[in-house]
């Protein structure tokens, strides 16, 4: 059993111990072997800062959004927006120049860890990344938005800052460049909504997570009314070696058919042989990740079907495990790339439990401020309830499509629900026979919920 | 249970934890940022959040107590009623679930003789499920105040709560 006593970090893994370049692996190859924090000295002694230093000296701010829009870097929090295009949206008008760069760091999607490991292992290069983000966007301000279980990332984050402040990579008159940026880390109190970009800006300004509606984008009216950029932790710290190795080397780091740029941290959970999170090129097929990285099945036990990126996107197949890992790779066999960290649920495990599971997740961390998450969401848990414990009617399974169609894309506020329905959808679809066994054969038949479109 | 959830007593705020507070105000450019920073600052001196400490907070940062309770009562991690001496969170997302976190609950369960969500009548454990704590490789993990552990196995519960006195 690992235990905080033991001084390796929880995220200590298989990120630590694969073999590592700075040219192939330029988010882990600083990782140390025995998973301890990358402090300062140790940062910059691995070449750290050196880009933000290029940065301030010889970019413009205009080459710094051009550097990383040209390189085709996506957003690494699951819904792979393009980064650059969201940075050109702040506005160009000098008169609005409060800004802020908020670091989307509210990790909470489940069997996601990615950001962890950054956060307690790199502080540094998420410090860095942050800096010339604030520096291309003309933000004076940063917030790093911890969720508040990842205690040894807030203190590792803390420590971070204050070693940038001291060194003169934080606060006045940053590297002689006359740009200033305060950076501070805000711990938060619970509740995965707040992953939402708008309702992260909720949070931050001390209100309840409540997702806000788009348009205005954050770009023009977020935090306190300011133009605000939110990007994840995992996709600031790649503008480093964007900016540091230029786009020629970056695009040449994702493997032949990926239509995504770079590597991306990945992983494989469940009862494989070797659960763990390695930085890999996009491209990567499914069964590369598995069978060579995750090593495969446990002894004992077969792969059932596997979902490629968090609790909010579908379903696969073994079959589906050639599917490359990028965005349209995975969008080929019918779901979302997600955050890219994989899990196998194995031959033990009946699809109806996981779903009730995974759906009494989702209710549970509904902001309730739209009526078809907070409502649906909870009627989908008692009915996936009754069939996993036999007791199911004659409709149930109809009434669930039903609610996977009704709480869809473009129906709810934001994408939490939409999140909630997608594994559910697809889980009926690969494993009806397993939602019918839970059906009772005595029960009367009902007529089928109807549905009344909005 | 000796605790009475509505205090009649006037409330106030040690001096620590208002200046605390007050340290919080600037780092925001408005104040009621700091609404849910000072929540974690009385809960942490005091282990919870009692009522008067709702309107103490909206005192300082000049917002509603409304709006205080309101934030108080939204986020999962603040407690608006006494807990233990110790929290324990039990990461329930899937994949502690395929990692049977199920039995690992029971476990937790049968020993302190509480639910999820309850606290033992002692005052020494109180158990709340969690979202995913990000150890998904050493799954099923739980945290224990602020410590988090993985690979914890149902046999292994009473080693792990020996600790926690």
């Amino acid at each position: 059993m690992t235990s905080a006593s033991t001084n390796r970090l929880t995220s200590f893994g298989p990120a630590n111990s694969i073999a590592r370049t700075p040219e192939t692996h330029p988010l882990t190859w600083r990782l140390r072997d025995d998973a301890q924090p990358v402090w300062l000295e140790e940062y910059q002694a691995k070449d750290g800062y050196a880009a933000a230093r290029k940065a301030f000296a010889d970019l413009s701010q205009d080459e710094i959004v051009q550097t990383v829009k040209d390189s085709g870097l996506k957003g690494r929090g699951g819904a792979g927006f393009p980064t650059g295009v969201k940075w050109g949206l702040m506005p160009k008008d000098e008169s609005m120049n409060i800004r802020y760069l908020l670091c989307n760091a509210d990790e909470m999607e489940p069997n996601t860890w990615k950001d962890r490991m950054l956060m307690e292992q790199l502080p540094h290069l998420l410090i860095e990344g942050m800096l010339i983000s604030a520096r291309a966007l003309k933000a004076y301000r940063g917030y790093i938005f911890l969720r508040g279980e990842y205690v040894d990332a807030a203190a590792n984050l803390n420590r971070a800052v204050e070693e940038a402040k001291a060194a003169g990579l934080l606060g006045k008159n940053i590297l002689g460049s006359g740009f200033d940026f305060e950076l501070f880390v805000h711990t938060g109190a619970g509740r995965y909504i707040c992953g939402e970009e708008t309702a992260l800006i909720n949070s931050l300004e001390g209100r309840r997570a409540n997702p806000r509606s788009k348009p205005p984008f954050p770009a023009a009216v977020g935090v306190w009314g300011k133009p605000t950029c939110v990007n994840n932790v995992e996709t600031l710290c790649n503008v480093p070696a964007i900016v540091g190795n230029g786009i020629e080397w970056y695009k040449g780091l994702a493997r032949p058919g990926s239509e995504d740029m770079g590597t991306k941290l990945m992983g494989f959970s469940g009862k494989v042989k070797n659960p763990g999170l390695w930085e890999l090129p996009f491209g990567v097929t499914g069964r590369e990740l598995f069978e060579d990285y995750a090593g495969g099945m446990r002894d004992g036990f077969t792969l059932k079907a596997w979902q490629p990126g968090g609790a909010g996107t579908g379903f696969l197949l073994p079959e589906h495990l050639d599917a490359q890992m990028y965005a349209g790779g995975i969008a080929k066999v019918g779901t979302r790339m997600g955050t890219g960290l994989a899990m196998a649920v194995d031959n033990t495990v009946n699809m109806v439990g996981l779903l009730r599971n995974m759906e009494e997740f989702f209710a549970r961390e509904s902001c309730g401020f739209c009526t078809p998450c907070r409502d649906g969401l909870p009627w989908s848990v008692k009915v996936l309830r009754a069939i996993e414990t036999g007791k199911g009617q004659p409709g149930d399974i109809e009434t669930l499509e039903g609610l996977v169609n009704f709480l869809g894309p473009g129906k709810t506020f934001c994408a939490h629900a939409p999140g909630a329905v997608e594994p559910l959808g697809s889980a009926i679809k690969y494993f009806r026979p397993e939602f019918e066994a839970g059906i009772s054969r005595s029960a009367a038949p009902v007529a089928p919920v109807q549905f009344v479109s909005a | 249970m000796t605790t009475t959830l509505i205090q009649t007593d006037r409330f106030t705020l040690s001096d620590a934890e208002r200046s605390a507070i007050e340290h919080e105000l600037h780092h925001y450019e408005d104040s009621r940022a700091a609404s849910i920073e000072a929540l974690k600052i009385v809960q942490k001196a005091r282990g919870w959040v009692p009522d008067g400490a709702i309107a103490a907070i909206g005192e300082i940062i000049g917002i509603p107590a409304s709006d205080v309770e309101g934030v108080a009562t939204f986020y999962s991690q603040i407690f608006r009623q006494p807990v233990g001496r110790h929290v324990i969170r039990v990461c329930d997302s899937m994949v502690c679930y395929i990692g049977g976190h199920e039995s690992v609950v029971s476990s937790i369960q049968q020993q302190l003789g509480i639910g999820l969500g309850q606290t033992t009548a002692d005052g020494r454990f109180t158990l709340l499920p969690v979202c995913c704590l990000g150890n998904c490789d050493k799954a099923p993990a739980l945290m224990i105040d602020d410590h988090t552990f993985g690979d914890v196995q149902a046999d292994g519960v009473a080693k792990l709560l020996e600790a926690y006195v």
